[in-house]
């Protein structure tokens, strides 16, 4: 290393892999990871949303996992919180979806609306 | 590195790995592959979080979950519920001593609430053993900051402004021993970092060693351009395996990624380290004794002047600083004096770390600003006294310091209030005593240490320490005379004028001020060959009190001098000639019958 361009480009790409510890995110994902939720596929959905974090190198999102809400006709199940707004919920999550999931929702903003479950 | 949905930090520092993190952690590595986790969940060791009575420690990401005293039989559960279906483990959380809520986010827990962490900023934060993650946290851009932007003049001078003060004891103002050593003419120049941490129970500098070396490699880098030096020295000492071990590694990646070597950054500045390993002596870790030791000699110290900065390694100009002031310079450097010097006191600017211990409920490692008062440390921070005990003195700075009685409470620490209450800052080792203390069996622990360290080069320190335990040997076995007091004072101030290094300087500290606010507990002592406190075992008289004692005879039976004798159902005796006071009977008696006095 002979720069202090190349420190920071080596500061920028460790920081986006330990983003995971800052308390700042794009957004939250939750997915429901009981019995049933697993069984239906939540592992594989969990998957396909570290994987297309991955290919589209979204550092800041979050992923955790919950428990059974209860849901379980509708699983797997999958929520996005944005900073400061409700919390939609998606249900029948399948790796297919989650990439349109993330592309108009957790990019652009713009929630799938015939894939929720808690809109009216 | 990839991308996860989950880190684990594991705290990795000795504490912790004393009592098993490095289990936990492979259990959990074992159950997360069982569970084919791998590629969500990255285990990831750490440095310590201070909280080091909790140990092993660990906190779950993104949730940012504290688990504390996680045992490897605890692996399982951890991954099982927390990892594979998100259900906080909260048997494993902390439960706040008072309230016993039980807290989970660990930001929110009252042990680190009243911190400022500067020079422990990334401890517990990062993997000291990944360069890239110092990287991260701004690690090593104040070397570049100074190699791009600075002049040597300028560098000194923010050090200068920021009022940054010796942490390893002295209180010498930093910014001055940099231009000492800038100033001095000569073209081979030394920088050295002290840490051959030595008294009891301070462990600061060890935990930035493991938990963030990068930043002391970073700081003496960073000295080397400012003073103009190109080889550096840790000497630190053998006893800290894990520490040497680390910054083994850490000055590999650094050499590997040229940010230790020739050019550094591009720039026209070369600078290396090494590492010298101290071999046990506590007289090492002073100034003049430690280059003595790097250069291969017995390490004993020498007469200053001339100071280090003027004639130190090698008679070259040397630039000698402690571990926890190094681990500062980078932020400052970053972040600038003004916002340095906005923290803490007039004269004592920034934060210091202390490590808690003796008789609190949260022993560990804090970093506070400077100012803070010892009631907030004892009682916000480290939880208060345990068991309901009345707080009598807090001792500072180890073997060299003095206590600070319990009136003295809401004094705000820092350099200067500690000296005129005839203590002093240390290092930071601040051990907490309740009423159960006797105050003169601790003048005398630390007098033992200090005189079983003294190198022996010099005879006040050498004869007059030895004389010093001697007396304080006869007061607590009951054979004191009033004499004993003027000439313990005539003593400690002969000593203290005369001795040749700090060691001996400091060291009649402690009985001068447990003298000073505890004389009566000499004089009860000595006068009355009564230990107040009930700690001196040649002074207690061990007797039964008849209307609690049943007459089981529990008590003779154990008695190993068959000193106690009675029929049964009826109150025994404790014939105290015989009594050799080993506590057995005490233990045994279930009627609380048996009291020493």
């Amino acid at each position: 290393m002979k720069s202090l361009e190349e420190l920071k480009a080596l500061k920028e790409k460790a920081k986006a892999e330990l983003s995971i510890r800052d308390k700042e995110y794009l957004a939250k994902i939750e997915i429901a990871m009981s019995t049933c939720g697993i069984t239906a596929g939540a592992r594989e959905v969990l998957n396909s949303v570290l994987e297309e974090l991955k290919v589209r190198n979204l550092t800041n999102v979050q992923i955790s996992q919950t428990g059974c809400p209860g849901l379980c006709f509708h699983e797997p199940l999958l929520t996005i919180i944005k900073p400061n707004q409700v919390r939609f919920v998606y249900g029948k999550v399948t790796p297919e979806r989650v990439k349109k999931i993330i592309s108009s929702h957790v990019i652009n903003d713009q929630p799938v609306k015939e894939w929720l479950i808690n809109l009216e | 590195m990839d991308l996860y949905r989950s880190h684990i930090l594991v705290c990795a520092g000795t504490g912790c790995t004393s009592s098993a993190s490095m289990e936990v952690r492979d259990n959990l590595k074992k159950e997360i592959s069982r569970l084919k986790l791998d590629k969500e969940v990255m285990v990831v060791e750490t440095g310590c979080f201070g909280f080091c009575n909790l140990g092993p420690i660990m906190v779950v990401y993104p949730e940012g979950t504290f688990y504390c005293q996680v045992k490897p039989e605890d692996a399982k559960e951890i991954v099982e519920e927390h990892l594979l279906k998100g259900r906080i483990v909260s048997r494993l959380l902390y439960s706040e001593p008072e309230s016993e809520i039980k807290v989970s986010d660990f930001d929110k827990i009252e042990f680190f609430n009243h911190q400022k962490r500067i020079a422990l900023r990334n401890c517990g934060v990062i993997n000291p053993e990944k360069i890239e993650e110092y990287i991260a946290h701004d690690g090593y851009f104040a070397l570049a900051k100074v190699l791009n932007e600075m002049t040597r003049e300028e560098v000194i001078d923010v050090i200068k402004k920021s009022g940054l003060r010796g942490r390893g004891g002295g209180g010498f103002p930093t910014g001055l021993k940099w231009e000492f050593a800038y100033k001095t003419p000569g073209t081979v120049k030394y920088v050295v970092c002290n840490a051959d941490e030595g008294d009891p129970g301070a462990f600061m500098d060890r935990s930035v060693l493991e938990g963030d070396p990068h930043s002391i490699i970073e700081a003496m880098a960073i000295a080397g351009y400012a003073i103009g030096a190109e080889q550096g020295y840790i000497y630190v000492r053998a006893e800290y395996p894990i520490a040497v071990n680390r910054l083994e590694i850490a000055i590999a990646q650094a050499r590997e990624l040229g940010l230790l070597g020739k050019n550094i950054l591009g720039k026209d500045f070369n600078f290396d380290l090494d590492i010298r390993l101290g071999a046990g002596a506590f007289v090492c870790g002073e100034e003049t004794a430690l280059l003595t030791s790097i250069e291969g000699h017995r390490g004993e110290p020498r007469p200053r002047p001339p100071f280090p900065a003027v004639e130190g390694l090698w008679r070259k100009p040397t630039l000698l600083n402690n571990v926890e002031t190094y681990a500062n310079i980078p932020a400052i450097i970053l972040n600038g004096a003004d916002w340095f010097s906005s923290i803490g006191t007039e004269k004592s600017k920034g934060t210091k770390v202390f490590a808690l211990a003796g008789k609190i409920n949260n022993t560990g490692l804090i970093e506070v600003p400077m100012g803070t008062s010892l009631r907030t440390i004892i009682y916000d921070i480290g939880g208060g006294i345990p068991n309901g005990k009345k707080f009598k003195a807090a001792q500072t700075g180890g073997p060299s310091g003095g206590c600070i009685p319990a009136h003295l409470i809401d004094t705000e620490i820092d350099y200067d209030n500690l000296i005129a209450l005839g203590s002093m800052m240390g290092s930071g080792g601040l051990i907490v005593m309740d009423e159960t203390d006797c105050m003169v069996d601790i003048a005398k622990f630390f007098l033992e240490f200090t005189q079983e360290e003294s190198c022996g080069k010099c005879p006040p320190c050498r004869i007059g320490t030895k004389r010093m335990l001697e007396i304080l040997e006869k007061i607590t076995q009951g054979k004191g005379v009033p004499e004993d007091i003027d000439n313990l004072e005539t003593l400690a101030r002969t000593i203290k004028n005369a001795s040749l290094c700090g060691l001996g300087q400091t060291a009649p500290n402690p009985v001068l001020s447990t003298l000073k606010y505890f004389r009566d507990e000499y004089e009860a002592h000595i006068n009355d060959k009564k230990c107040p406190a009930g700690v001196c075992q040649a002074l207690l008289t061990f007797y039964v009190i008849a209307e609690k004692c049943k007459g089981c005879g529990i008590c003779a039976r154990v008695c190993p001098v068959a000193a106690i004798s009675g029929k049964p159902k009826e109150p025994y005796v404790i014939d105290s000639e015989k009594c050799i006071k080993c506590g057995a009977c005490i233990e045994k008696c279930k009627f609380g019958a048996i009291v020493k006095m």
